[in-house]
């Protein structure tokens, strides 16, 4: 258990990468990268983590000296999530205009820059 | 690369990234333990700054100058998706085609849950310095409950609830107001972002300082900013017609 | 400063830029495009007359700005400094006067975007400044995402051009996920220490030895940085993205984007990691990294013909050089950086405009096509200047950087590094030479066809409303700026003592650690340090300048006109170099797996050497 979180960490983002270099759609690799995304949440909850600790917030009946787990983390997260959810849509908006261009979007069909 | 050559390349990387990986978490702490030098920092600032929410309080008090970077990365993509997915050439705008007819009891539930979504959304906006949840969280119920008017197969209702040019308006005005607010702390207290409203009493709505201000401020950006993005992708899928085609510019 | 302090600098720096693109947006729906030009222009000049005056302050003791007013206490706190030193002040400043320029030149530039192109352009520079101020990992981590949103956005922005959206493509995909590796390693770090101020993380990794832990969370912490200086084999993006991007973003990106990238690796090595993680297995690992770089864009340079590729291989090689300069960890080292970052920012920069010029005039950029078209009017004296430049032709500012980046490694016991500077001088100064003289003199041979095979084609509509039949004055003053710029770098800095003993201060400045940290987190005054090694010219400096400068009018002669029976001899070399181009295959999966295959072994490296170079 001690490294179980941090190991599915790793592990979400080499799957997601793995998922990027083999793709054959464009849309697959932008999900992919959001996998890798995942990644970096689960580690960042899991450092943040405490056993018996509470959520960051002292809502009524709940006494201001009760541990909680680390509420940086969480604030980190949800920057990330936000940053995700940006990256993914400007990512889908050049493959759209790709698929316009191209009339494809498998990166194995994309030949016009090399060299 | 053929793809063999490129997995090879992969693979090599992987496993040494792999391999580093599972070194370097030998060295981590135990897992769930309780030494979080930096959130017992934060949750004593919260607690003086009269914020019963702390991952708000880290969000808009401590860290805010995160958060006006996540603002700007919002509205940077939403001008960005915008000047990607704009009309060029020989693309124009269809009229709406009569859909077929959705059955009643799904325009009829989607017409109700709109206003009951708004409210939840404006809820958890308001209250996002006192409870889970706020600008963010909010905001994305908030776009999302707007779309609802899609779902009921209104897509005309929805863009007259949706005259896009506002809400990329709204986006620019909330950037600005985020920034304002920052000023504002510049000049009153001395430096960007400082927290300089009253402060309130504990678990008041109207307490917290700045923090409820930017959670509004926040929660518009999102809001605007998530239906100009989904705007976007629906015109795309919807509206637009006569595309450059397949290797006609190539 | 008369009018604002010192303190509000830093974040006004970043303030100005957003508020000035909101008022883009709104106003392009119903004011003139010259007003939206005017504003953006002048908020971009407004900025770098604020940056310019942190500079100026930083160079009397770092200016430290906690937002919200979080002071430290007792070296604690929970909120986000900007700490500005001659370095990264002088680096805000040189985006803001970089983006003053690009927006200058796109005046006529067509924007069918209606404003979203002037407020993409500032929102990007908000990020650089941001970026380059702040004193907090996760606070570098968002303004990197800033950066990269926005210039993804300006990379693909030529929707028409299908180049255009697969160079966007690649650059954001690869971009992204180096962040999101760099993110880990931030992970990594919380996990360890519980803080995200750079201060903060170093006082507490404090002088231990570093163990895996560290060294790995090092690594994954800066492959984000690395990518974005586009060191090898993280480097495939970036010619894809400067060969498709439009000229003015192209400066942006060409001049101050990617030198970010070699100055957060820099700064977080310094002030995080120089007491735990040893000196000799850094510096090993990237002169490695930096004189592989180096060669791989010197090959990829010479071998070019699309310009725009030619100048972004050129960027590529001068990164590795800018990484040997930090992988030395001297003051003078930095210093040296610092200068040729300068010098070549104005520089490239011009020459990026140069080729946008030919673009809007011939609608392609290849060097074969253009064959003599160019005409000897300013662009012609211009191109060439900045070539000699670029090769390292004293007084000029990238020559300056060079002769100081070659004394500091001979200072350091590494004299050999000066001749791949020279090397790299010259090959690089030469292949923009003879790019130069060919399109603009019509000197040499004509050239074949393109090779589709591994060449990408140079022909692309204009960016401009119709082709230019000649060059408007808006257009050429941007390029007579910059080169100016570019020129003054060296001039001024190593000629005026009272400049050069500054600039030895920014190097000096940068590489005190302790002072830092005993600035940020205990507020104390700037630490009295002794004289710092001025930047100025030396006779060795001139005379390797003048060197690498003959070298690089060998290299343009020789591919110009050597001899038809010698050019088939040189073909035999063709395999190697063709196999070279098609690893560049600008396909997006490959370049993922190149990347997890640099940060690996970037990894392995450090996690060896520290074993067999102790200390």
């Amino acid at each position: 258990m001690q490294v179980y979180a941090y190991a599915v960490a790793g592990w979400l983002a080499l799957a997601g990468a793995l998922g990027i270099a083999r793709s054959h759609n464009l849309v697959h690799a932008v999900v992919a990268l959001s996998v890798v995304q995942s990644g970096t949440y689960v580690l960042l909850l899991s450092v943040g983590y405490q056993w018996e600790a509470a959520a960051p917030v002292f809502a009524s009946g709940v006494p201001v000296t009760t541990p909680v787990v680390d509420p940086v983390v969480q604030a980190m997260t949800l920057t990330d999530i936000v940053v995700s959810a940006t990256v993914t849509a400007l990512l889908l908006a050049l493959t759209i205009q790709i698929e316009k261009r191209f009339g494809t979007v498998d990166p194995d069909e994309l030949r016009k820059l090399k060299g | 690369m053929s793809g063999r050559a490129r997995l090879v390349v992969f693979v090599l990387g992987a496993a040494g990234l792999a391999v580093a990986f599972v070194f370097a978490l030998g060295g981590m702490p135990p897992f769930g333990g309780s030494e979080h030098p930096y959130r017992d920092l934060a949750v004593a600032a919260a607690l003086r700054h009269v914020t019963p929410n702390v991952v708000s309080s880290v969000n808009f008090d401590q860290r805010a100058l995160d958060t006006l970077g996540e603002e700007t990365i919002l509205l940077g993509s939403v001008i960005g998706a915008a000047a990607l997915l704009r009309l060029v050439g020989h693309e124009k705008e269809r009229p709406e085609r009569a859909g077929g007819r959705l059955p009643d009891a799904i325009g009829l539930g989607c017409y109700l849950l709109l206003p009951v979504t708004l409210l939840i959304g404006l809820d958890v906006v308001a209250h996002g310095h006192l409870t889970p949840g706020g600008g963010f969280q909010g905001g994305v119920v908030l776009a999302t409950g707007l779309h609802l008017l899609y779902l009921a197969g209104r897509y005309r209702s929805l863009e007259r609830l949706r005259p896009l040019a506002w809400y990329e308006f709204g986006e620019g005005a909330s950037a600005t107001a985020f920034v304002g607010v920052g000023l504002a702390g510049l000049a009153a207290g001395g430096s960007f972002l400082a927290n300089v409203l009253p402060l309130g009493s504990f678990r008041e709505l109207l307490s917290a300082g700045t923090v409820p201000v930017l959670n509004i401020v926040v929660g518009c950006a999102v809001a605007t900013g998530a239906v100009v993005l989904l705007a976007q992708f629906l015109e795309q899928a919807i509206r637009i017609t006569g595309g450059a085609g397949p290797g006609s510019s190539g | 400063m008369p009018w604002v302090p010192d303190t509000a600098a830093a974040p006004l720096a970043v303030a100005v830029p957003i508020v000035a693109a909101c008022l883009a947006l709104v106003g392009a729906r119903w004011a003139p495009r010259p007003l939206i030009d005017l504003l953006a222009t002048g908020a971009a000049a407004v900025t770098a007359w604020l940056t310019g005056a942190l500079t100026l302050a930083a160079f009397g003791g770092r200016v430290v700005t906690w937002t919200g007013g979080w002071s430290p206490r007792d070296g604690r706190s929970v909120g986000i400094v900007l700490a500005a030193d001659p370095v990264n002040a002088g680096l805000a400043c040189l985006a803001s006067a970089l983006t003053c320029c690009a927006l200058l030149y796109s005046w006529r530039y067509v924007d069918s975007a209606a404003g979203h192109y002037h407020a993409l352009v500032l929102l990007f520079l908000a990020g650089m400044n941001g970026f380059a101020l702040t004193g907090d990992l996760f606070d570098m981590f968002v303004f990197f995402e800033l950066m990269g949103a926005t210039a993804f956005a300006l990379t693909g922005l030529r929707v028409e051009e299908p180049n255009s959206l697969q160079g966007g493509l690649n650059f954001a995909v690869i971009n992204s996920l180096a962040a999101y590796l760099s993110l880990i390693g931030l992970g990594l770090l919380y996990a360890r220490t519980g803080q995200l101020g750079l201060a903060q993380i170093g006082a507490a990794l404090g002088g231990r030895p570093a163990d895996a832990l560290v060294v790995v969370a090092f690594v994954l912490a800066i492959v984000g940085f690395v990518t974005k200086a586009a060191m090898a084999p993280m480097h495939f993006w970036l010619a894809d993205a400067h060969a498709v991007a439009p000229a003015p973003v192209c400066v942006l990106m060409s001049g101050v984007m990617v030198e970010l990238g070699v100055y957060a690796l820099a700064r977080v090595y310094v002030t995080v990691f120089s007491a735990a993680v040893p000196a000799a297995a850094v510096r090993e690992a990237f002169i490695a990294f930096g004189v592989l770089t180096a060669a791989v864009g010197c090959v990829m340079c010479v071998t070019q013909r699309h310009l725009k590729r030619l100048f972004a291989y050129s960027t590529i090689a001068h990164i590795g050089l800018f990484l040997i300069g930090f992988a030395l960890l001297t003051p003078d080292g930095f210093t040296g950086v610092a200068v040729y970052v300068a010098g070549h920012a104005g520089i490239k920069g011009a020459l990026f405009l140069l080729a946008g010029l030919l673009l809007d005039r011939f609608q392609t950029v290849d060097e074969g096509e253009l064959f003599g078209r160019g005409g000897r009017g300013a662009p012609c004296w211009l191109f060439l200047l900045a070539a000699l430049a670029l090769a390292g032709l004293p007084p000029l500012g990238p020559g300056l950087g060079k002769a100081l980046s070659e004394d500091a490694a001979g200072a350091a016991g590494l004299p050999w590094l000066a001749a791949v500077f020279v090397l790299v001088s010259a090959v690089t100064g030469g292949a923009v030479l003879r790019a130069g003289l060919r399109v603009f003199l019509g000197l040499g041979h004509r050239l074949g066809p393109v090779e589709r095979d591994t060449q990408t084609a140079g022909e692309e509509r204009p960016e401009t409303e119709t082709a230019l039949t000649r060059t408007p004055p808006t257009m050429l003053a941007a390029v007579v700026l910059l080169v100016l710029g570019g020129v003054a770098a060296g001039v001024a800095v190593g000629l005026v003592p009272a400049l050069a003993a500054a600039a030895g201060r920014a190097g000096q400045t940068f590489a005190d650690r302790a002072g830092y940290l005993g600035q940020v987190l205990y507020g104390g005054p700037p630490r009295p340090a002794p004289p710092p090694v001025a930047a100025r010219w030396t006779g060795s400096g001139v005379l390797s300048g003048v060197v690498s400068t003959v070298l690089a009018g060998a290299v343009a002669a020789l591919s110009l006109w050597l001899p038809r029976g010698a050019r088939v001899r040189a073909r035999r070399l063709r395999p190697a170099v063709d196999g070279l181009h098609r690893l560049h295959s600008g396909h997006v999966g490959d370049y993922v797996a190149w990347l997890l295959a640099g940060a690996a072994g970037l990894a392995l490296a450090l996690l060896a050497l520290p074993a067999a170079a102790p200390g």
